[in-house]
């Protein structure tokens, strides 16, 4: 992989989201926004609360990072700097890398920051928040990362926004079933190691995986 | 991981781009066929043709960023999706800028400059945009500068590359002012005297100033109406020869 062109364009984009701070602020505004709804909208029982609190913030998570998923090539690709990053010809696994990355740290980071704060808010009992939490920090790149296959392969549609949602979401469901089985394990006494470690494995197959495919669903886009 | 650094300038003689029975095709429409061209060292191709004729789709296909429908694109006898030292030796300026609006002049050219392995330093940089006039502009974020001084930064890689390479621009001139068409006539021939090829569509016929008395070959012309229009001319002769035989029968 092209160490220079990941560092480049990693350091870039987190430039590029520290000057447009509100606009990289939206996903983790949306993530807490949409998960404050839900005493709202099932009532404010706590037992109920607490039983769906994990499910609530996972869900929340995935779609808070889908929703800031279209425009991760798209800018690229109509100023021309996705041309311009793909002319050498090992770069596109390493602007890959690197984008997934940058998404992460700039919308995924702050939601996992987040998290316990809303599960405070749901009242999940406090032992469970540093499993929400570091169910979220294995599973949150796994969304990034798939969230870079689905934007490469809709780079240039008009609807793209829906159909990264629609290519991602099926394929996130094993995250969502692990990250949120460690917190109800403990829940349940049980112990979330199984649940985190099978989260973990997922992390690195879509860590070896995505950005492959990802990079060649970018040259394909650019043919 | 490798960490960036800028390229020695190298004694090798720099290689020639060769295109051997091109043939290119967007969607459904095949744009040209059988297209063979050589590019030696110094010297400027100037890629004509109307619009929709494939002149853009040309200058991809020599990037490397599209695969010719037929045919073969050689730098130094390798093909260039295939050629690791083509990337070092090829500036690509496009259409597009590939400027950010948030970034400043100088932090976009940098950019630009470290993707492609050039010497990304802030005195390179500043020397690069120096050389295009944009000297008291390097900190103005991109957003603010008009269209002419964006294809200004933009222009400001060619600057930064020391390799006697190949530089493909696409309408390298457009929205430049009389002072910065001049400007870049002079790195175009600097360019071509140290041994660079290159390949350009414009629609203006790009003079050599050559101010510094360099014995530069004159700009060579590629016209794809030309070609396309004389492929079809053969294509209707060969399908007379062959329906002539039917006709007397």
């Amino acid at each position: 992989m092209n160490g220079a062109v990941f560092a480049a364009v990693y350091l870039r984009d987190l430039r590029l989201a520290w000057r447009r701070r509100v606009e990289a602020a939206l996903p983790v505004a949306f993530f807490i926004v949409a998960a404050s709804l839900f005493p709202l909208g099932v009532g404010p029982e706590p037992q109920m609360l607490r039983q769906i609190a994990p499910g609530v913030v996972w869900v929340c998570a995935l779609l808070a990072a889908m929703l800031s998923m279209p425009p991760l090539f798209a800018a690229d690709l109509a100023d021309g700097s996705l041309e311009q990053l793909l002319l050498a010809p090992d770069a596109a696994l390493a602007v890959a890398a690197a984008k997934a990355a940058a998404h992460w740290t700039i919308s995924g980071a702050p939601l996992v920051v987040a998290a316990p704060l809303l599960g405070l808010l749901l009242g999940l009992p406090s032992e469970e928040l540093p499993v929400l939490f570091v169910s979220l920090i294995l599973g949150t790149p796994v969304l990034s990362l798939l969230g870079g296959v689905g934007a490469a392969l809709t780079l240039g549609l008009r609807s793209a926004g829906m159909l990264i949602v629609l290519i991602v979401l099926p394929l996130a469901i094993p995250a969502l079933i692990f990250g949120t089985g460690a917190v109800a394990a403990v829940d349940a006494g049980q112990s979330p190691s199984g649940h985190l470690s099978l989260l973990g494995a997922l992390l690195i197959a879509c860590g070896l995986g995505a950005p492959v495919a990802t990079g060649a669903a970018l040259r394909i886009a650019l043919e | 991981m490798t960490t960036p650094e800028p390229l020695p300038p190298s004694p090798r003689r720099p290689p020639a781009l060769r295109l051997v029975d091109v043939a290119c095709r967007r969607g459904e429409r095949v744009l040209f066929t059988g297209l063979n061209e050589t590019l030696g060292p110094g010297e400027l191709l100037w890629l004509r043709g109307g619009n929709g004729r494939g002149k853009t789709s040309l200058l991809r296909l020599v990037a490397g960023l599209a695969a010719p429908e037929h045919g073969r694109i050689l730098w130094d006898d390798i093909p260039v999706r295939r050629n690791p030292a083509f990337q070092r030796d090829l500036v690509y300026v496009a259409h597009t800028n590939a400027l950010k609006d948030d970034l400043s002049a100088a932090e976009a050219l940098a950019f630009l400059a470290r993707v492609h392995g050039r010497d990304a330093s802030p005195a390179a940089v500043r020397a690069a945009l120096a050389r295009f006039g944009l000297a008291s502009r390097e900190r103005a974020p991109v957003r603010s500068l008009s269209q002419g001084l964006r294809r200004r930064v933009s222009l400001s890689r060619l600057a930064l590359a020391p390799e006697p390479g190949l530089w493909v621009l696409d309408e390298p001139f457009d929205s430049l002012d009389i002072g910065a068409t001049t400007t870049l006539h002079e790195v175009l021939d600097a360019h071509r005297a140290h041994g660079g090829s290159v390949l350009l569509t414009s629609h203006h016929l790009p003079l050599s100033v050559d101010a510094a008395g360099h014995a530069l070959p004159a700009p060579r012309t590629l016209d794809l109406d030309a070609l396309v229009a004389a492929q079809s001319a053969a294509t209707a002769a060969g399908a007379g020869a062959a329906t002539a035989p039917a006709g007397i029968a």
